[in-house]
């Protein structure tokens, strides 16, 4: 069954997580196929933290943007399946972005939400979540039907397999507690795009100019 | 007049030029000016069409298919340009991805509204502080030559290219068609 409706825990059941170990736990699934872009600040740093694969992409700013740059590489790369990893802080400034994945039907494309209800990285202020903002119930209202809070690790597992093997647009989150990150990426953008597009493969293919 | 006895329009050039440089993403939120080309674009089965919500989310889609091998354009007003100052500066210039991007010029040269008239001169200091290749066109002569040739300098310097488009190009023969839209 693709839906996942039938996994409606509410975010107030969803067992407190941590990142960096949900964050290992998604690594250890990947292969070659599939890429992941993080977004800026602590979701970088663990995905860093967790192994540099040549398929992740580590934004350094603009904060929000993970989500869209994802649904670009999987517009580009169909056939790979294509992971978003952002915060709750970060998202909320970008929710538009999730009714133009449901509206591109992007069945290759999974969005992760790391949700500990504050901007942790600037000193713990609170984001709209803690206030009661549920941001599976946001997806579900843009048009993803196949949202999830996920109620402990096991299912957080569960719900990934589940993106790895079915077609989506997935949308799962995670209540995470306030720990800092297991590590911090490198700084040289650059280099991390370099890295990323020979590790999709596309380098070649989009420099060669036709005429 | 025949169609084949009249001049190619500029949207009929931008979409023949985009197919011979295998552009073939088109991320926009949608303009006055730009309209006519937005329709031609969504009917031909060339392109893929995205409208998201926000102009910066145009551009990390479009950034997101650079890095996936993928070629596309932004197509936005001078408003949305206005908001898009980040995404350039802390992704597009610093990771030197080759953005491109069409802006169809408001606020200048019989615009109705003061509001347009001050975001659009926030257009051209923003890209020149950030060091940005743009170039206002404004006769339909220049419009191969100019989107042509910003397209393959783009991708050949790896760096990001605004398209403007004048009222100069998009108005000035087509006095019937200002809209106060």
């Amino acid at each position: 069954m693709a839906s996942l409706m039938a996994d409606s825990a509410s975010r107030a059941a969803a067992k407190i997580m941590n990142r960096s170990d949900l964050t290992r736990r998604l690594v250890a699934k990947l292969g070659a196929a599939e890429a992941v872009i993080a977004g800026i600040g602590n979701c970088n740093f663990d995905l860093w933290a967790s192994g540099q694969r040549p398929q992740n992409f580590y934004m350094l700013g603009s904060m929000g943007l993970a989500l869209p740059i994802a649904l670009g590489v999987a517009l580009a790369q169909p056939q790979r399946k294509v992971f978003a990893l952002e915060g709750d802080g970060s998202l909320l400034m970008q929710l538009g972005a999730l009714g133009t994945v449901a509206a591109a039907s992007q069945r290759n494309l999974a969005i992760i939400v790391w949700d500990n209800g504050i901007y942790q990285i600037t000193g713990g202020q609170k984001t709209l979540t803690s206030s009661g903002t549920d941001l599976v119930a946001i997806a579900r209202g843009a048009g993803l039907a196949n949202s999830a809070w996920a109620s402990d690790e096991e299912h957080f597992e569960t719900l990934v397999n589940r993106a790895l093997a079915g077609d989506g647009p997935w949308f799962i989150a995670a209540r995470i507690d306030g720990e800092k990150p297991a590590g911090t990426t490198e700084r040289d953008a650059a280099k991390i795009r370099l890295q990323f597009m020979q590790g999709l493969g596309a380098s070649a293919a989009v420099q060669k100019v036709p005429g | 007049m025949p169609a084949d006895k009249r001049a190619e329009a500029w949207t009929e050039i931008v979409l023949r030029v985009l197919k011979a440089n295998e552009v073939r993403l088109v991320a926009y939120v949608p303009d006055n000016v730009l309209a006519p080309l937005i329709s031609m674009l969504h009917a031909d089965p060339y392109f893929t069409v995205i409208c998201p919500a926000r102009e910066e989310e145009a551009v990390a889609i479009v950034s997101g298919a650079y890095l996936g091998g993928l070629r596309g354009i932004v197509l936005m007003q001078t408003s949305g340009f206005a908001t898009i100052t980040n995404a350039l500066a802390s992704l597009v210039c610093p990771f030197q991805i080759p953005l491109l991007m069409m802006i169809s010029e408001r606020g200048t040269l019989g615009d109705f509204q003061l509001l347009q008239a001050i975001v659009c001169r926030t257009m051209r200091p923003v890209l020149e502080t950030l060091g940005i290749e743009h170039f206002s066109i404004q006769r339909l002569d220049d419009v191969e030559f100019v989107v042509d040739r910003m397209v393959k300098q783009a991708f050949w310097t790896q760096a990001p290219a605004a398209m403007i488009l004048s009222p100069l190009l998009t108005k000035k023969d087509n006095l019937d068609g200002i809209s106060h839209g």
